[in-house]
């Protein structure tokens, strides 16, 4: 089962390569994974996918929280939470499809960051299923090149006062 | 220097290099601290891994760059696995070179990064003290490990004031000592409930110092203990309780009756392979209840029923007080009904106990260990080389009490025994220090010799001689045919030669007449000696349970 793991870790050099290496060591998969600062600079803030069964991911949990340099590891599946993630997309678009990608890329609320005479790049965000639906879009028009970030993800307020 | 002392280090191992001569040139100032030349950095490690297990508290390497930072690995990883608290200086490059390739430069924290509880590369002098200082805590506190420090030459060579030392607050770094008592209430209860209880008990007995606790709680509760082969001296093993080792080399009564429990208490125990064989055949009925410092080592391989992320001394000490206070627990009755239990142990030891067959006048390995532990009284310490020599060395010296004998368990390096000894004997110098080695093992780390001569380290060296590597040829024996590929060493050393070549002692013995003998002359000479026993060349190892197979599936001798 895919679960999506944010982790807070001291900002120290090292850090991220503790964290990897703990993945490639141990045989645990890393679906993606996406890293920056939070507010306080000596705090960066991970957040990774993993796929595999309960027990992996407890151990990965807990594997996570034993590095000396980690300050809290949660596994979002135990909480409600929003994860968003970010692709840009250059599309083919010349004479006969420019007017139906602007029209696609409307439609998923995505923006156009750069443009040729042959092409548009294009910025999405979204699930992981919303991207990959624009994809499949877009595919039978013509994708020259994508680069997408990894997954970040957020735990929801509590709805009660 | 004034940061080592007020960590309490006496003794160093160590070997120079050109990283590193400012601390050395200190050391020699420097009158209260012992440093150890060693002669091979990865016995230096060892040395303070056993350092470190016979004092209950950290042992340090120092090394330097290149070459001496990659020779510990070995060792290191060795410590990781075994939980034992080591730190270790590396020197490096000076910060300005770092990254360049310089000579003897490489990047040592990066290789150990998945072999240590953690490591440092310091490279502002103020943050030299705060660094050792984290450095030994995390060693010793939690679940115990090595810790590196890589410490580029500038580094070491500047002067830094001296600050008092303040109670160390890690943000990150809490390990839980203290059980919950609702566990501890639910574990209690279950064992009250049980019929056919058993005590699992591993390092974390020894590392916590918890061996009293669990031995009352076994008393108490007339449990019967089985030890890992970390755990071994837990408990004391010429108790009637005393089951001995578990798993693949277990005792067949310890293998029947963990595979046969209601009830499991592993204590500072990690449920290893070699230790449960096939995962669903152990322990198939019982209750799991697990006590670990470690939250990684729970349920980790085994589903537990009842898990408690303590120290293991706090929390046996938590149940026995719990169980002395509860109302339904009656020392006699609890007795009374785990009888047939203990009983049907009784019976399963009588039919199938640790032994071996004599051959004539040919030496048993068994018999060679059996005459170490009567001459010794058992009271020696015992370390082990990696392969049968551990393993016979494991069965047949009951050890009485922890911190007695030191096993490269985890990682099992063949090399570990006799820098260890040399460890052991600098830590307790008025202990009998007994290596128990086979012929390819010691191989790996004769190099020793020289240290142990030169800072007049009596250790005694015991080699199982039987110009194999035995363990290997075993599995070679029984699952590949007998086809002995490169286990064979009939170019060995002359090791009687090879002693006083060192000016150390060297004695043989090629019959069971001559075995004690040469250990009684062995124990009487106040130097340094080998006793090489020719031993049966193809014995084995039994009880044996094949990798992968259940623990009840063992074949026996």
């Amino acid at each position: 089962m895919k679960h999506t793991i944010s982790v807070l870790l001291q900002n120290k050099p090292g850090v991220l390569s503790r964290v990897t290496g703990l993945f490639s060591g141990r045989g645990y998969n890393i679906e993606s994974l996406c890293v920056n600062k939070t507010l306080d600079p000596n705090v960066s803030c991970l957040t990774l996918v993993s796929y595999g069964a309960d027990q992996i991911i407890e151990q990965i949990t807990k594997q996570l929280h034993k590095l000396i340099d980690v300050i809290k590891v949660t596994d979002m599946a135990e909480t409600e939470y929003v994860e968003r993630e970010m692709a840009l997309i250059r599309i083919k678009a010349e004479a006969g499809t420019r007017a139906e990608v602007l029209r696609v890329i409307d439609i998923f609320r995505g923006k156009v960051v750069d443009v040729s005479p042959r092409s548009y790049a294009v910025e999405i965000t979204g699930d992981e299923e919303k991207i990959q639906a624009v994809i499949d879009i877009l595919k039978p028009i013509g994708i020259q090149e994508i680069v997408k970030t990894g997954t970040i993800a957020m735990t929801r307020a509590k709805k009660s006062i | 220097m004034k940061c080592l002392k007020e960590q309490g280090v006496d003794v160093v191992f160590g070997f120079p290099g050109g990283a590193v001569i400012d601390i050395f040139d200190e050391i020699m100032r420097n009158k209260d601290l012992t440093h150890v030349l060693v002669r091979h950095e990865q016995a230096a490690v060892h040395a303070a891994d056993a350092y470190a297990r016979v004092v209950g508290d950290v042992g340090v390497a120092l090394v330097t760059s290149g070459p001496g930072a990659t020779n510990t690995v070995t060792g290191i990883a060795s410590a990781y696995m075994d939980s034992i608290p080591i730190v270790v200086f590396t020197g490096q490059v000076p910060t300005a070179l770092i990254g360049n390739d310089a000579f003897q430069e490489v990047d040592i924290v990066g290789i150990t990064r998945p072999c240590t509880k953690h490591n440092y590369l310091v490279t502002d002098p103020k943050e030299l003290i705060s660094t050792i200082r984290e450095a030994f805590h995390i060693a010793r506190t939690g679940r115990p490990g090595p810790v590196l420090i890589d410490l580029p030459k500038d580094v070491m060579a500047a002067m830094v004031n001296f600050t008092e030392p303040k109670p160390i607050k890690m943000r990150t770094y809490r390990p839980t000592y203290e059980p919950h008592p609702g566990q501890i209430e639910k574990a209690c209860k279950a064992i009250l409930k049980a019929n056919k209880p058993v005590l699992y008990i591993g390092g974390g007995v020894i590392a916590s110092n918890a061996h009293e606790e669990v031995t009352e709680l076994a008393r108490k509760m007339s449990v019967p203990v089985a030890m890992t082969l970390m755990g071994l001296g837990g408990f004391p093993g010429t108790d009637p309780l005393s089951m001995g080792m578990l798993g693949m080399h277990g005792t067949y009564y310890a293998n029947m009756a963990v595979s046969d429990c209601d009830i499991l208490i592993a204590v500072g125990a990690r449920f290893d392979d070699r230790v449960t064989g096939r995962l669903d055949a152990f322990a198939p009925n019982a209750k799991i209840i697990h006590i670990d410092i470690d939250p990684t080592s729970i349920s980790k391989n085994i589903g537990v029923d009842i898990p408690i992320v303590a120290d293991c001394k706090h929390a046996v000490a938590a149940m026995n007080s719990w169980l002395n206070r509860a109302k339904d627990y009656n020392r006699d009755e609890i007795a009374g009904k785990h009888e047939p239990w203990l009983d049907k142990i009784r019976d399963w030891k009588s039919r199938h106990p640790l032994g071996y067959v004599e051959e004539g006048d040919i030496i048993k390995p068994q018999f060679v260990v059996q005459k170490l532990h009567e001459l010794t009284g058992g009271d020696a310490i015992i370390t082990t080389e990696v392969g049968q020599n551990q393993m016979w060395a494991a069965q047949f010296y009951h050890f009485n009490h922890p911190r007695a004998f030191m096993t490269s368990g985890g990682l099992g390096v063949m090399g570990y025994g006799f820098p260890a000894a040399i460890g052991a004997k600098m830590a307790a110098p008025d202990r009998t220090v007994i290596d128990i080695a086979g012929d390819g093992s010691i191989q790996m780390n004769i190099q020793e010799l020289a240290t142990a001569r030169q800072y007049n380290c009596p250790v005694k060296i015991a080699i199982l001689n039987n110009n194999y590597l035995g363990m290997v040829r075993q599995w070679q024996e029984l699952f590949y045919d007998k086809r002995y590929s490169n286990t064979g060493l009939e170019t060995a050393p002359d090791f009687v030669k090879l002693a006083e070549a060192y000016g150390a002692v060297g004695l043989r013995a090629t019959k069971p007449s001559e075995v004690e003998p040469v250990i009684k002359e062995a124990l009487a000479t106040d130097n340094t000696v080998i006793m090489d026993f020719v031993i049966s060349r193809e014995e084995g190892v039994y009880p044996m349970v094949p990798a992968g197979k259940a623990t009840t599936e063992m074949l026996l001798v």
